[in-house]
């Protein structure tokens, strides 16, 4: 990554009335990137996306583009290319006056805006559908046109706001890996704003997880998966099992087991009570070695089949009081002919836990 | 970095200033043609014939005349009987066209519109026919019971069928509105019809019954023509003003008259905006649509009820063209064109034809483009907010201002020599103007409902796109909103043609309308003749009706192909 980023967000404040939105927003993008912004509904990620587009105001803050100050820019003055989630399409034109609408406006000739519009087509994968009106396309071919009328001036920036949570399932991850693989070979700069995890970690190349209008964290998909920077990002990034322990003589003391402090990178080392958070995939059911440390028994309380593993909720009370979900595969479990009720020794991984 | 600390605002683009010089353009017009001349009625009323402040003194000078208290008492009476025999009527025929399956439901509605193509006073017209002096069933209205036609009696009648379609109209909305889960999930329980019916379909059309009923009242209260016609020695409020203020120039007691006119309007107003709330949130966006399913008796005992309606309308505007045709009623009532002849040769209507057609056109074209662009003005454009909510009122008040309140006021402001636009006094164009902001507010919702229902984000992608947002107008919302625009064009010129309570007070004798030509041939005693007339406006609106039915076909055809799929 070049040392100069391509957006620079400083201070960004953004209020309405007494209701904070955004504060002390502080962001570098850099050049190519795809940047998601992830977090749950109301926490100002699409908010930020529009006063980034300019369809938004912020109370104070500044904003660079490419080194221009565009702090107080009209839209029209600002360059990107954006696809909302209703996809906006204008629904009285063809698929390609559609695409065409923003270079009709900048006087180039009928043979180049055509010949640009069939090009942007094909980039998506429509070729040969510029005569249809958008209401004919399914719900991801709207979306493609979309992602081409955006792209049709060539801007610098692409803002995606939420542009795949209105397709069904198979649609979404088909079109998720399509804008990817354009993006990259393109080399724009995308924002995208999701509350999908999966979408989020498997698209971006960093990931900001925002709540209530603070980021919370910034980092590439695995480092905000592995070493979440805060409780609510462990939460809101995968599934987690959240423990009670107390840390004390330099040790963690989860029910009946104890582990030396040394083994756990831990980010809070004092004294007294603390959450443990531990992924379900951090728990190995194999294989496990006689007199291993951290082992301990479990019972299994419910078997919820998801397909080629299973989410097992598991009683561990020498452990916590509370059941734990740990993800098992489907063969292991008809392997071992466990079932509701069956005990099984477990092992959980201490360099992966994480204390708040 | 001074934005650090200081609030930022966005620079403005030069395509912004357009949209703002267009919201300070219909700002003013609605301020100069519609708050001022209200304004201009409360200053009247507030003052003495010499022009110094009275304060309340008017009031009570108002309230201490015992012939104008008549008055208010028979225009409540009158509005509320009325009400109450329209309603229920108006019910079970709106009952009848959506949750029956009675054949000719399409004619039975094309019926019930009937009384909207004429001005209101046809129907009085008419019953004087009927049971007037020499009226055919003038014998058995007398062994019922009823000494003469003029008076309450005519007004009453002549008023039910004024308002039953509009009262209809609410009605069939309300009805149309309901979910077909419940009853589905009534049926899956074993209940009665009966018990449906007052748990499931009265309780869903509570909202309509009560804005229906508000109308109906308003609408009777503040009519003048019916009145003005059969009324005789009947006086009503409506009637008063027009005493006071055109026979007594009486200013200030026809302002007090006026205000008086103007609460139970802005009452119902505010009931029906609050009503109209609760019934959109009522139905979810998830409803399923009720289809009525067949049921012989249901269906037979609908159609006949239904029969019954459409025959006694068709019988007021049937016995109106008769009697026009009639040489001398009722002692030669052979066919004749001399009604026709007196009235649009030797009565001047002729020219009042050709004013209405002017002035409707231009209510329609005109009025059209104000509300449209008022509309997209404030529903799809930023910035000048100091003005929005202003913009939003205005647009909304002409609903509850009466017509006979509106025209007052226009005096009142237009005839000040200190007023700018004094020019425009009993000018075509104030008729015009006057008649758009009498009949604006359904023009307005109409415009913002299809507004409404487009992406809220089309602004946003012109502008990422750097196209300006009067080309984005221009090339999708405009083409997108011509089934709306025709619509709010064909009622625009429908209630110009008829409408009579506004421009009575305005019209000068080159430009008076044909509507109001009859009121005078009525007032000369020229009855067949004021039949004729109204009955030609019924058959040019007739023919508007039909010509913009054909004009929003053909509009679909060219501006819609994108919805078909």
């Amino acid at each position: 990554m070049s040392a100069s980023p391509f957006i620079s967000l400083s201070n960004l404040h953004k209020t309405f009335g007494q209701f904070v939105a955004l504060q002390d927003i502080n962001l570098d993008i850099f050049p190519g990137e795809l940047v998601c912004f992830l977090g749950p509904s109301g926490c100002g990620k699409t908010t930020l996306l529009r006063i980034i587009a300019g369809l938004e105001v912020q109370t104070r803050g500044v904003i660079h583009q490419a080194g221009r100050d565009i702090t107080t820019a009209h839209p029209a003055e600002r360059d990107y290319g954006i696809v909302f989630q209703s996809y906006a399409l204008f629904p009285n034109l063809s698929v390609a006056d559609n695409v065409a609408y923003g270079l009709v406006n900048r006087k180039v000739s009928r043979d180049l805006v055509q010949q640009r519009v069939q090009e942007l087509l094909k980039l998506v994968g429509l070729p040969g559908s510029d005569h249809k009106y958008p209401s004919q396309l399914s719900g991801g071919q709207q979306q493609r046109i979309a992602l081409a009328r955006a792209l049709a001036t060539s801007p610098g920036l692409l803002l995606l706001d939420e542009p795949l949570s209105a397709l069904d399932a198979l649609e979404r991850v088909r079109l998720r890996g399509e804008i990817r693989s354009l993006q990259q070979s393109l080399g724009v700069t995308t924002i995208m704003v999701t509350h999908d995890q999966e979408e989020a970690l498997s698209m971006a190349d960093r990931i900001v997880v925002m709540n209530h209008g603070c980021i919370e964290q910034v980092g590439t998909p695995t480092e905000i998966y592995r070493e979440p920077a805060s409780a609510f990002v462990a939460d809101f990034v995968g599934q987690v099992n959240v423990l009670n322990g107390t840390v004390s003589n330099n040790a963690l003391h989860l029910g009946e087991m104890q582990i030396p402090l040394t083994d756990i990178p831990t980010l809070s080392r004092n004294a007294g009570d603390v959450k443990v958070y531990l992924r379900p995939e951090d728990v190995l059911a194999q294989p496990i070695l006689a007199g291993e440390a951290c082992v301990f028994e479990a019972t299994i309380h419910e078997i919820e089949f998801m397909g080629a593993f299973c989410h097992v909720h598991v009683l561990a009370p020498t452990l916590s009081k509370e059941p734990l979900t740990v993800y098992l595969s489907l063969n292991y479990l008809a392997e071992q002919q466990l079932q509701a009720g069956s005990t099984l020794p477990l092992k959980l991984m201490p360099e992966r836990l994480k204390l708040f | 970095m001074t934005h650090v600390l200081s609030q930022v605002t966005q620079r403005k683009h030069w395509s912004d200033w357009i949209g703002f010089a267009g919201l300070a353009l219909v700002l003013f017009m609605l301020l100069a043609f519609l708050a001022a001349p209200l304004l201009a009625i409360l200053v009247q009323a507030a003052q003495d014939d010499q022009g110094q402040f009275a304060g309340l003194r008017n009031f009570s000078s108002y309230l201490q005349t015992p012939s104008l208290l008549q008055s208010l008492w028979n225009s409540i009476w009158v509005s509320g009987l009325v009400t109450f025999i329209v309603v229920p009527l108006a019910f079970v025929f709106a009952y009848a066209l959506t949750r029956s399956c009675m054949p000719g439901k399409t004619i039975f509605r094309a019926i019930s519109l009937i009384p909207l193509l004429a001005p209101s006073l046809l129907s009085a017209i008419s019953l004087i026919y009927w049971f007037g002096n020499q009226g055919v069933l003038k014998d058995a209205m007398q062994a019922v019971g009823i000494d003469q036609i003029y008076g309450a009696p005519g007004v009453v009648l002549a008023e039910c069928f004024a308002v039953f379609p509009h009262v209809l109209m609410i009605l069939v909305t309300a009805l149309t509105l309901a979910d077909a889960r419940l009853y589905e999930a009534a049926d899956a329980l074993g209940t009665s019809s009966e018990r449906k019916f007052f748990t499931i379909t009265l309780p869903g059309a509570k909202y309509g019954l009560i804005s229906a009923a508000l109308v109906s009242f308003t609408l009777v209260m503040t009519d003048f023509g019916i009145p003005k016609v059969i009324g005789g020695n009947f006086n009503m409020m409506a009637t008063d003003i027009f005493k006071l203020v055109i026979g007594q120039q009486d200013f200030a007691r026809g302002s007090v008259v006026a205000l008086l006119l103007l609460s139970p309007a802005v009452l119902s107003f505010g009931v029906d905006r609050y009503v109209s709330a609760r019934q959109t949130a009522m139905l979810s966006a998830r409803a399923v649509a009720l289809t009525p399913k067949p049921a012989a008796r249901h269906d037979l005992l609908m159609m006949s009820f239904c029969t019954f309606i459409a025959c006694l309308m068709l019988a007021m505007l049937g016995m109106a063209i008769f009697a026009s045709f009639a040489s001398f009623w009722p002692y030669n009532l052979a066919p004749s064109l001399v009604h026709y002849k007196l009235g649009l040769i030797d009565g001047d209507v002729g020219q009042g034809f050709v004013n209405s057609l002017k002035m409707a056109s231009g209510t329609a074209v005109f009025g059209t483009l104000l509300v449209f662009v008022t509309a997209y003005l404030l529903e799809k454009t930023k910035g000048m907010n100091l003005v929005r909510a202003p913009l939003h009122l205005l647009a909304v008040i002409p609903m509850a201002v009466p017509g006979l309140v509106l025209g007052l006021g226009y005096i009142f402001f237009f005839n000040m020599p200190s007023n700018p636009l004094h020019g425009m006094y009993q000018s075509m164009a104030l008729l015009t103007l006057c008649t758009i902001v009498h009949f604006y507010t359904t023009g307005h919702l109409t415009a913002t409902t299809a507004l409404k229902s487009l992406d809220a984000e089309f602004e946003s992608v012109s502008a990422s796109l750097k196209v300006p947002f009067y080309k984005t107008f221009w090339r999708v919302t405009l083409p997108i909103c011509t089934p709306a625009m025709v619509d709010i064009a064909r009622y625009f010129f429908i209630n110009a043609m008829t409408t009579i309570s506004a421009v009575v007070f305005l019209y000068s004798p080159e430009n008076k309308v044909a509507a109001i030509a009859i009121l005078n041939l009525d007032e000369a005693g020229d009855i067949g003749a004021a039949a004729a007339m109204a009955v030609l406006i019924a058959l040019i609106s007739a023919c508007a009706t039909v010509f913009f039915a054909w004009l929003s076909w053909f509009v679909d055809k060219r501006t819609q192909a994108w919805r078909r799929r």
